[in-house]
């Protein structure tokens, strides 16, 4: 059937901190280039997590006089902790021994949610065309190959594939420029990156689960401006991971954890760990009588400067972490998703005007400040493959004694997927129960993302081979995506002794980290219908 | 045949409602705002009916703040021709959008006015009737389907012992149930339509409509939490405790 098409100067999938500072700085540069702006969720930010301590360099050169515009970037940092936690028992670590990367006293506690709102509005009041709730589902190819635009989903498609009363065909957009900004592990961006083989000659991608509350507390626990990480208690020494918890403003914290997606041990929950760690004595005592207010997780990159693919291909850009701007050592990737955007803003304009190739982001980015802190950040996540011990010693050394500029790279050796180890190897985790006041259950905690997706409609989370689970997984990891999904998508139900594997995929909140840990790449994730997933408020 | 829609924003049906801490309401600030999804019905039906040609003209109207124009913006894309935004800072009791209502049908002259049967945040269920007693018109509520006539309706209603059909002349109000129909999507193009359609602002104050709140509310609260339930081991501890215990049999 043939769809409708839209021509525009510019497309860009996604309204998270890239895309939006790619739309802004074009339309900076000139007020004619027509610029559209597609958002899966039904609002910009719905779909957005992060900490975050926002580190304002980018939006400095973006936007000058942010300060002058009602931004919603208000919370100064104004103290820092770092503790090592043991089982019940913490070490505060002297700030001043942290690498200068990890120090925030510039930066704002802030939520990326509101930003990007915040962002839309301005672009929108530079004339970019925004639009929430039509996720682009198709990269459409021009016959030389190059990206010629996106299709937007089909909406109303019932179970079978068949078309309801309220069908309404996707649609075709088409741009001179196409810029994928779809955030970790876009579905899109990851055809372009297999495509166009962006990723030849560099290290598989690294990626984290990250988990996020917001609770309200108690005032005398409350300590607004203070920004506090820990390592340490409850994952062993091998596994990747750690806390924050910023005292935001109206008595709200922000408490989250983030798990590399390398772990060894099939029957480890990520979600669980989190629950579990939020009873240690130095946290309980911070949110004991305060209220959970919002759930969220999203998976993030964490293979940095090895692991960053090429962003630019015939018709298109990968910027933010559609490619993999996050700098992990410093925790923050808002600031280089917007850097990238920007870059990728100039690019488009000198491409437009002076027909200049789009390959001319390479040089831009190598020039930036965003390639220097990527490089020198590069060497600490591998470090962290030997050991959380090893690793600190050798973070100190690189960070502080050569801060980044050590003679040598190290690899990341494998992809995340490729990491678990046959579960009769590895030990069984026996998690606490869930006390429903400190720690929840998934069923509870995906409640208050507000997720939801119109019943009736295909399935989108595709399995390659739909015996696979049952047949292979179960038998060989005991089904880690029962585990490693942070919103309890995937069940093995027992029928009448036969096991049945369960997809709840109105469940699911967009996190993408079944479709990067199935140990197969078994699982794909797709986009379901326009405006289905999470609704998080200032995430 | 003309129609005017009524439209309201709200918080979005997928939210986890918070209460304010000082108990004088709820949470709205960064939350997902959508329009009242039985006005959305209401919107679907007007559109269709002037799509089978019974109907020359659909206008939304919404009263509400600033954003509330997001409403109104939701039905042009999905076909109503032109919006009317009233707009108010505070939100009104039923009594009072009634009266905005009427006025809005004093200058609008429309042969029906559709609207969601409840909004879904405060579940009064209403305005229609009170608009219905204002303008001294025929009402059919919790409609599930309207057939068009010559000069009449005939209603479907959705009410406790099953499905009631009256039979209305027109003028006449009617509040949609959500059995009515199921809502289109709009369109990528049609939004983009959307945005150059008319929407005529008028400022509350100046219909002259009297909007002093004639209740007061005292405190808003979350429900008591359901008590865990129990296990019983066997069916006579089971009427033991019915009986002694909850006091049902």
């Amino acid at each position: 059937m043939s769809r409708e098409s839209m021509e525009y100067d510019v497309v860009i999938i996604g309204g998270g901190p890239s895309g939006l500072s790619t739309a802004i700085k074009l339309k900076q540069l000139d007020p004619n280039i027509n610029v559209c702006l597609l958002e899966k969720a039904s609002e910009i930010g719905a779909h957005i997590l992060s900490g975050n301590v926002f580190e304002t360099r980018a939006l400095d050169e973006l936007l000058p006089n942010w300060r002058e515009l009602n931004s919603p970037i208000k919370t100064k940092v104004s103290k820092e902790k770092f503790l090592f936690l043991g089982k019940s028992k913490s070490l505060s670590w002297p700030t001043w021994l942290l690498p200068a990367v990890q120090q925030n006293h510039k930066n704002y506690i802030i939520s990326l949610a509101n930003l990007c709102r915040w962002l839309a509005e301005q672009a929108e009041a530079l004339g970019v065309e925004i639009f929430p709730g039509f996720p682009a589902s198709e990269i459409l190819y021009n016959e030389d190959g190059s990206v010629k635009g996106v299709a937007t989903q089909d909406m109303g498609i019932d179970k079978e594939g068949n078309k309801k009363d309220s069908f309404e065909p996707g649609i075709e957009l088409l741009g001179k420029v196409t810029v994928f900004a779809e955030g970790c592990r876009g579905h899109l961006g990851k055809e372009l990156i297999q495509k166009f083989e962006l990723d030849k000659g560099k290290d598989p991608q690294q990626y984290g689960i990250g988990f996020k509350e917001i609770w309200e507390i108690d005032e005398k626990n409350h300590e607004e401006g203070l920004v506090m990480h820990t390592a340490g208690w409850p994952l062993d020494n091998n596994t990747y991971g750690g806390s924050f918890m910023y005292h935001a403003e109206n008595k709200q914290i922000f408490l989250g954890y983030v798990i590399g997606l390398d772990y060894k041990n099939p029957h480890l929950s990520p979600y669980d760990e989190f629950q579990r760690f939020k009873t240690h004595p130095a946290i309980k005592k911070i949110i004991e009588g305060g209220k959970r207010i919002s759930y969220g997780a999203r998976a993030l990159i964490e293979g940095g400067f090895q692991s960053l693919p090429k962003m630019f291909m015939p018709g298109a850009l990968l910027v933010g972490c559609d490619a993999g701007t996050l700098n992990m050592p410093k925790i923050k990737g808002s600031h280089t998703a917007m850097k990238s955007g920007i870059l990728a803003g100039e690019t488009i304009f000198e491409h437009l005007k002076e027909n200049k190739d789009l390959s001319i982001f390479e040089e831009k980015f190598k020039n930036s400040w965003l390639y220097k802190e990527l490089f020198e950040a590069r060497n600490v996540k591998p470090s962290f493959s030997w050991g959380l011990i090893l690793g600190i010693i050798f973070t100190g050394i690189d960070q502080i004694l050569f801060r980044g500029k050590l003679p040598f790279t190290l690899k990341h050796k494998h992809a995340d997927h490729e990491t678990l180890k046959p579960a009769k190897e590895m030990p069984r985790i026996d998690y606490p129960k869930y006390d429903n006041v400190i720690t929840f259950d998934k069923t509870s905690s995906v409640y208050l993302t507000g997720t939801n997706h119109a019943d009736n409609q295909p399935v989108h989370l595709k399995l390659k081979d739909p015996d696979l689970p049952i047949n292979y997984t179960l038998e060989k990891f005991d089904e880690p995506a029962q585990r490693y999904c942070p919103a309890g998508v995937y069940e093995v139900q027992k029928e009448n002794n036969i096991n049945k594997f369960v997809i709840n995929s109105q469940n699911c909140i967009h996190c993408k980290t079944c479709d990067i840990k199935e140990p197969s790449q078994n699982i794909i994730w797709v986009t379901p219908e326009g405006g289905g997933g999470p609704k998080y408020g200032n995430m | 045949m003309k129609i005017l829609v009524a439209v309201k924003r709200v918080i979005d049906y997928n939210v986890q409602i918070r209460i304010k801490e000082d108990g004088s309401g709820v949470v709205t600030d960064n939350v997902k705002m959508s329009t009242n999804p039985p006005d959305d019905n209401a919107i679907e039906e007007a559109v269709k009916i002037k799509e089978a040609g019974k109907a020359t003209e659909v206008v939304a109207v919404t009263i509400g703040e600033e954003k509330a124009q997001e409403t109104v913006r939701k039905a042009l894309a999905v076909g109503a021709d032109r919006g009317i935004h009233v707009k108010v800072d505070n939100s009104l009791e039923p009594l009072a959008v009634s009266k905005i209502l009427e006025k809005i049908v004093d200058k609008e002259k429309p042969d029906l006015v559709f609207m969601g049967k409840q909004a879904i945040d405060d579940d009064c269920n209403q305005t229609g009737q009170m608009l219905s007693a204002l303008l001294n018109w025929p009402q059919a509520t919790f409609a599930s389907k309207i057939e068009v006539k010559e000069k009449s309706l005939e209603v479907t209603r959705e009410i406790d012992e099953g499905l009631e059909t009256i039979e209305i002349n027109v003028p006449a109000i009617v509040t949609c149930d959500l059995r009515l129909n199921e809502p289109r999507y709009a369109s990528l193009p049609n939004i983009m339509k959307a945005k150059k359609k008319p929407i005529e602002e008028i400022s509350a104050a100046d219909l002259g409509v009297d909007t002093a709140p004639r209740v007061e509310q005292i405190k808003v609260e979350e429900p008591p939490k359901r008590k865990a339930g129990i296990k019983v081991a066997n069916v006579a501890e089971l009427v033991q405790k019915l009986k002694n215990e909850a006091k049902v049999i």
